[in-house]
């Protein structure tokens, strides 16, 4: 298990220093480390394993292929996003959405989008250089500027993402941030 | 049917003696109880064979139950459970084995089967690695290991706000399939079943 500094994470926990009581979605999976963090900030924790499902899902045929079909897409949308609108006051997306293709990746921003409250955080990671296959992380919050990595495997990404195809991505949220970290992964903070 | 090295890890008591009569296990609605006072201290002769009591309540994992548990003892379910289950002042433990579609509300639940369902403990959760767990969880406390599964909420509830819980009043019996009684004895005691973009840099 890797600990490093991030900065994404640390803009991320300013965003719920305002006040106590606040949903937070961490898309994980479950673990001590950021249920204890988050709860013992006075928030609520969400915990879904996002790639677990997204493997049991689309894992049986073509990965990726699968994800373009519009039933399986909505089954795995009601399996995992499945929440009224401005549900929640901030994202712990990860990096979750490098595994996507194209119709799904922009199905599940656009319910990120409605799930969150308007002035709400978003903080994803993002591969910064093009491989064949990375590796995966089960990410989890150590402390406010602190996260732990442990390693989940290699996949193979639906694709890779530059500052402005990311800007594009998330054109409909308010602002976009970018921070370059370690093993060329991107940390991104989108702001709703 | 008894997988005792099973039990164990898990904290089980071990029976000492045979399992109660079939007849007991068979009527619905009676209370069934581990407490003491119910086995050797109750007068039985001494033609009768010695009863030792076990430190709580287990359903047997080919125990199948649909309807309400209420439990004044703590309780380990190892078989499926479909309803609600209620141990307001003990602990709940789900087995390797446990299947519960319910409810639950305990002081303490340990985790280690699958729950499917809103959990509320007024202490603490603890679950473990090959748990899965599907459901808003509220509780005081919570303890996870590495490799357990839950999709839903967790909502603290830190003590001083905890708000003393009353005992609620026993539910109508619960009806225990025909599966039940053999593993219902296999667990050594009755339970305390008061009711039965692009892409290029």
């Amino acid at each position: 298990m890797e600990t490093r500094n991030s900065n994404g994470l640390g803009q991320f926990c300013s965003s719920l220093e305002e006040r106590e009581g606040l949903s937070v979605l961490d898309l994980a999976g479950l673990n001590q480390q950021t249920v204890s963090f988050i709860t013992n900030q006075g928030h609520r924790l969400y915990s879904d394993d996002f790639l677990l499902q997204l493997d049991q899902c689309f894992g049986k045929g073509n990965f990726y292929q699968d994800q373009t079909d519009p039933k399986l897409m909505d089954k795995f949308l009601k399996a995992t996003l499945d929440f009224p609108d401005q549900s929640f006051d901030g994202a712990l997306v990860w990096d979750v959405l490098e595994y996507l293709a194209p119709p799904l990746l922009s199905a599940v921003v656009s319910k990120l989008y409605r799930i969150l409250r308007p002035g709400s955080c978003l903080l994803a990671v993002f591969h910064a250089e093009e491989r064949e296959a990375v590796t995966a992380y089960s990410y989890r919050i150590f402390d406010q500027r602190n996260i732990q990595m442990a390693v989940r495997g290699e996949r193979r990404p639906a694709q890779f993402f530059n500052n402005r195809s990311l800007e594009r991505l998330f054109q409909d949220f308010d602002s976009v941030k970018f921070f370059l970290t370690r093993d060329h992964l991107r940390e991104v903070i989108v702001r709703r | 049917m008894w997988n005792r090295k099973k039990d164990d890890d898990f904290g089980l008591a071990k029976p000492v003696a045979g399992p109660p009569a079939p007849s007991e296990l068979a009527k619905e609605g009676i209370p069934m109880s581990t407490l003491p006072g119910r086995s050797s201290s109750s007068g039985a002769s001494s033609s009768e064979p010695h009863y030792e009591p076990t430190r709580n309540a287990v359903l047997g994992k080919s125990v199948i139950v649909k309807g309400q548990i209420y439990s004044r003892e703590d309780l380990t379910i190892d078989g499926e459970v479909e309803g609600t289950v209620e141990l307001q002042e003990h602990r709940l433990t789900i087995g390797p084995n446990g299947k519960v579609r319910a409810s639950v509300k305990a002081r303490e639940l340990v985790v280690l089967g699958t729950i499917h369902g809103d959990v509320e403990t007024t202490d603490k959760i603890d679950i473990r690695k090959e748990a899965k767990l599907v459901g808003d969880i509220k509780t005081a406390r919570i303890v996870i290991e590495d490799g357990a599964y839950f999709k839903g909420n967790i909502d603290i509830v830190r003590p001083e706000a905890a708000r003393p819980t009353a005992v609620p009043t026993p539910k109508p019996a619960a009806s225990v399939t025909p599966a039940a009684s053999s593993s219902a004895s296999a667990a050594g005691s009755g339970p305390a079943v008061a009711a039965a973009a692009d892409s290029k840099r």
